[in-house]
């Protein structure tokens, strides 16, 4: 309760401007699946207790399509929300488009700047100034193992790609689907991603997933990755054309399958169904080094009114707040964006991902996940995801795929 | 009173044409100034020539999403307007309980494509459906995986579509047949025709208003078709099923790229005109031969 106190003393101090309006916040998202409509809630609830009024406005649908929409006409119509969950470069696109406001004062006051490591504080800034505030921070490149499949034949999470090639040859023979996957585009990316990462390592990684270097785009690792891709794909069943990741996860969690490539959201399906992870369930990072980042935030939009300021200033310090970033992160399976919350309640994998943040934060190895629109906007993303769904569902072949990336891009600029 | 008379009428009308002026053609207007603005997230109005058009006829995504629609059109009209005629012919036979019959061969119209396109998601899932009922009967071989082959995969909307709409198209020619001139039929039976000749010969030329107005609603069903695809597919595997409604949508939406989403609405608003046009023209130009 001794936070609690500072929290509301230093509200006090932030609402002794000279006049005392009461702050609003009408807060635009799209997380109403149960844990994280309860990981909402928290916020909601935090946000009251400081004497705020919090208009709820959530937008189910599409993976943030609907929200994104919605969005879309306030701004047109000028009646801007005045949170939004947004992330990656889509929040400076939108700073581009129509301006967001700058809640560097807050930032500066708590010392965002310290407790972020530097490549995720990037992505709240606009132009220097502070304009988001990070929720959590999701770790994309995982491989989920049912522990009693490896067990069984012998196998130990693979760290390069061709020991995964040998285990999954040895489960095939074995009659066991090595790798569960779901045939949706963003996932085709999520493995297609991992394996950049994994084959080309993070310096090849940003160059061509962040920085978009045709000599990258072009060259014989990108060959190498897609030829991985064209392997991967004779390591899935049958049926997994348009399949959810959450099913993916069952066929793991019920011996289906021995593996599932997927960021730590399926942590969440694990646990939900009461498994333990290192008795029913391993995890750890795909093969290769580094660590990519999905990470979720609330970005401002400018607006006229005390009361509205005032909500998005105490907003942003709760959403940045290290009671809020525990309670949020422990019901979403993702971890703190914070480095220095105390992570005692938290499991293996989740502490095994903060110590992977902060050792990449050091060496350069943190990443953003180009698969879940941290990385490029929207249309390169996009295009870039095309090429590689449309080479996994194909006979495509490497040479094609390179050629077509290359091209897609140039297009899609 | 007679100046009432004479603009009642008017007046009454003037809301609604003033909504679709605005509405309709207002939003063309305004989609088609888009799709020449280099619009991405919100938005832009400075004009910037065909770049948009460009990319689009670029992209391999849009290469196999209009082939796709004309294989999916081509194979959806003909074949719905095939097997509408055919049922609607069978049941044209004054059989028993008629009623009946046609109510269950009309009822998948009555459905809502999400569900058409779940259930036969459901049936045509290799691991679920067919092949695998069908191979637990015993034929082990049997393979029928259409859903998940590229190549094939935009002829299991094919069938989908078909079945849903077939019953619509017999509904349409039934009423085609019931509304030929029975005295016509009766003087050709005592002539001694034979039966496929009175139908070949008489009554399906009788009824050519029907095929076209059955052409235009299966074609403009089909370049609308967004509803099944995503439902039954989602456009995959990878985008082999994409078809230009779902490409849009996938611009407009996804990917915050309005300028491209707004060329494709363009381009699929011209192959609607393309068909329709031709149609219109034939039915308002005035007619001589009466």
């Amino acid at each position: 309760m001794y936070l609690k106190s500072v929290l509301a003393a230093s509200t006090a101090v932030m609402l002794a401007g000279p006049v005392m309006a009461e702050p609003t916040a009408e807060v635009l998202h799209w997380w109403t699946s149960g844990g994280e409509a309860k990981s909402v809630a928290v916020l909601q609830d935090q946000f009251k207790a400081e004497g705020g009024t919090w208009t709820d406005m959530p937008v189910a649908g599409g993976g943030g399509d609907a929200a994104m929409t919605a969005l879309r006409a306030r701004v047109l119509s000028g009646n801007a929300p005045t949170a939004v969950q947004l992330k990656g470069p889509a929040i400076q696109e939108w700073y581009e488009e129509t301006g967001l406001a700058d809640i560097s004062a807050v930032a500066d006051e708590n010392n965002w700047a310290d407790v972020l490591p530097a490549q995720i504080a990037e992505h709240m800034k606009c132009e220097g100034q502070w304009c988001a505030a990070p929720v959590n921070v999701h770790r994309v490149n995982w491989l989920w193992g049912n522990k009693q499949i490896l067990d069984e034949h012998g196998i130990e999470m693979p760290t390069t790609w061709d020991e995964f090639n040998a285990a999954a040859e040895k489960l095939q023979e074995a009659g066991v689907t090595p790798l569960a996957h779901g045939g949706q585009a963003w996932q085709d990316a999520t493995i297609f991603e991992t394996v950049v990462l994994g084959l080309g390592g993070p310096e090849f990684f940003q160059k061509a997933l962040v920085d978009l270097d045709p000599e990258a785009l072009q060259s014989d690792t990108m060959k190498q990755v897609f030829d991985e891709m064209r392997t991967i794909r004779g390591y899935v069943d049958d049926n997994f054309s348009g399949r959810d990741w959450n099913l993916a996860t069952a066929m793991v969690m019920n011996g289906e399958a021995a593996f599932q490539i997927m960021g730590d959201w399926a942590k969440g399906e694990f646990l939900a169904a009461g498994k333990e992870p290192g008795t029913d369930f391993v995890c750890a990072q795909t093969p290769g080094e580094g660590f990519l980042y999905n990470v979720d935030s609330f970005a401002f939009f400018e607006l006229d009114g005390e009361d509205k300021q005032q909500g998005q200033a105490l907003l942003a310090k709760l959403i940045m707040g290290p009671e809020f970033q525990k309670t949020f992160n422990l019901n979403k399976g993702s971890i703190p964006a914070r480095t220095d919350v105390a992570l005692d309640d938290f499991d293996s994998c989740a502490v095994e991902s903060n110590k992977a943040m902060n050792a990449g934060a050091e060496d350069g190895s943190l990443l953003p996940s180009y698969a879940h629109g941290m990385a490029l906007r929207g249309a390169p993303a996009g295009a870039i995801t095309d090429v590689v769904t449309a080479h996994f569902n194909s006979d495509m072949s490497s040479d094609d795929a390179v050629q077509q990336l290359v091209d897609a891009v140039a297009n899609a600029m | 009173m007679e100046w009432l008379e004479r603009n009642v009428p008017k007046m009454v009308l003037a809301p609604s044409f003033v909504a679709i002026m605005i509405f309709v053609y207002g939003f063309i207007a305004w989609t088609a100034w888009i799709s020449f603005t280099k619009s991405r997230l919100m938005p832009k109005y400075d004009l910037d020539g065909i770049g948009q058009y460009e990319r689009l006829f670029a992209a391999p995504r849009w290469d196999v999403a209009m082939n796709n629609l004309f294989i999916f059109g081509g194979l959806f009209i003909v074949i719905s307007m095939a097997i509408g005629l055919a049922l609607a012919i069978f049941l044209d036979q004054k059989i028993r309980a008629e009623g009946v019959l046609r109510t269950i061969y009309l009822y998948p119209m009555a459905l809502s494509l999400i569900v058409t396109g779940t259930a036969w998601k459901w049936i045509l899932n290799p691991g679920l459906g067919i092949q695998e009922t069908v191979r637990g009967w015993g034929f082990e071989s049997f393979t029928f995986d259409w859903i998940i082959r590229p190549d094939m995969a935009i002829y299991v909307i094919v069938l989908a579509a078909v079945w849903q709409a077939s019953g619509f198209v017999m509904a349409l020619f039934l009423a085609g047949l019931r509304s030929v001139d029975g005295e016509i039929i009766r003087a050709a039976q005592v002539d001694g025709i034979p039966t496929h000749r009175i139908y070949s010969a008489i009554i399906i030329p009788t009824m050519a208003p029907i095929f076209l107005s059955a052409f235009i609603v299966l074609a403009h069903l089909a370049i609308k078709a967004f509803d099944l695809v995503i439902a039954l597919t989602g456009g995959g595997p990878g985008y082999a099923t994409d078809l230009p409604a779902t490409y849009m949508y996938a611009m407009a939406f996804s990917r915050g790229d309005l300028g491209q989403a707004a060329s494709s609405a363009m381009i699929m608003m011209m192959v609607i005109f393309a068909i329709v046009v031709p149609y219109l023209y034939s039915e308002l130009r005035p007619r001589h031969d009466k």
